[in-house]
């Protein structure tokens, strides 16, 4: 078993979504996690961290930690960290699910599937940090 | 992502290979506009090839729904894959969307 913390430091801009997400899937991987629940957290993720790449910094130039540290018996835990703007993004009102086309607003679905693919998801502050802290079972949450 | 488009009758089947990922939406949601600013408003979607899509791809579909519903035209699915399908369940679209097994079966319907 794995004690010491796997992480990479990425800049946070669009161009370093790829990379991140393949970190976290060859992480969890290496763990025997199976390719739906792989999936499934290759969403979680996109959706985390283009929020980051987009808003945290506001326009200026920063970086975002992402670490992954496996926990035995299947299970893992992703944490991804940025220095930017004090912001949880749990907080955020999910999206009215029955709304029809006209009536249905356009954004909140990312944080929500987060939530839902997810559930233990958490948000905290530390310092000049946001941290999500994301606990990953194996077996697939649809 | 690939995107290729043909036409059935009155209506236009756009096809999607891939991803559709905060990376490559804006690239779909342009191919969308760019069929309705030439006048097709009954877009059959066939996602048959496509393996993953996120936020970013419904809020494109979203955005282009509300524009062809506002002209009077429609947009539907057909060839949803696993994945996929379980993204639109739980975002709600699975029922805010006409959605069928294949895209024949989508072309009888518009």
């Amino acid at each position: 078993m794995k004690q010491i913390p796997e992480y990479i430091r990425v800049p946070a801009s669009m161009g370093s979504l790829q990379t991140s997400l393949a970190f976290v899937r060859f992480c969890l991987a290496s763990q025997g996690i199976g390719e739906a629940r792989l999936r499934e957290v290759e969403l979680a993720m996109e959706e985390i961290l283009v929020n980051i790449f987009r808003y945290a910094y506001a326009g200026r130039n920063g970086e975002v930690e992402i670490a992954c540290r496996l926990e035995g018996g299947g299970r893992a835990l992703v944490e991804v960290a940025d220095r930017g703007i004090p912001f949880d993004p749990l907080s955020h009102q999910d999206p009215d699910l029955r709304a029809g086309i006209e009536e249905r607003k356009i954004g909140g679905l990312g944080v929500f599937f987060v939530k839902q693919l997810v559930p233990d998801v958490r948000y905290r502050r530390e310092g000049e940090r946001n941290i999500l802290t994301l606990p990953i079972e194996a077996d697939p949450m649809l | 992502m690939e995107i290729t488009v043909k036409k059935e009758g009155s209506a236009s089947v756009v096809s999607v290979k891939g991803r559709i990922d905060a990376l490559t939406a804006g690239e779909f949601e342009k191919g969308l506009a760019a069929l309705m600013a030439g006048g097709d408003y009954a877009l059959v979607v066939d996602f048959k090839g496509l393996e993953y899509i996120s936020s970013a791809g419904l809020r494109s579909i979203l955005s282009t729904a509300k524009q062809l519903k506002a002209k009077g035209g429609e947009m539907i699915f057909a060839g949803l894959q696993g994945p996929v399908k379980d993204v639109f369940k739980i975002s709600g679209f699975g029922s805010i969307f006409k959605i069928f097994d294949t895209e024949e079966e989508a072309l009888r319907q518009v």
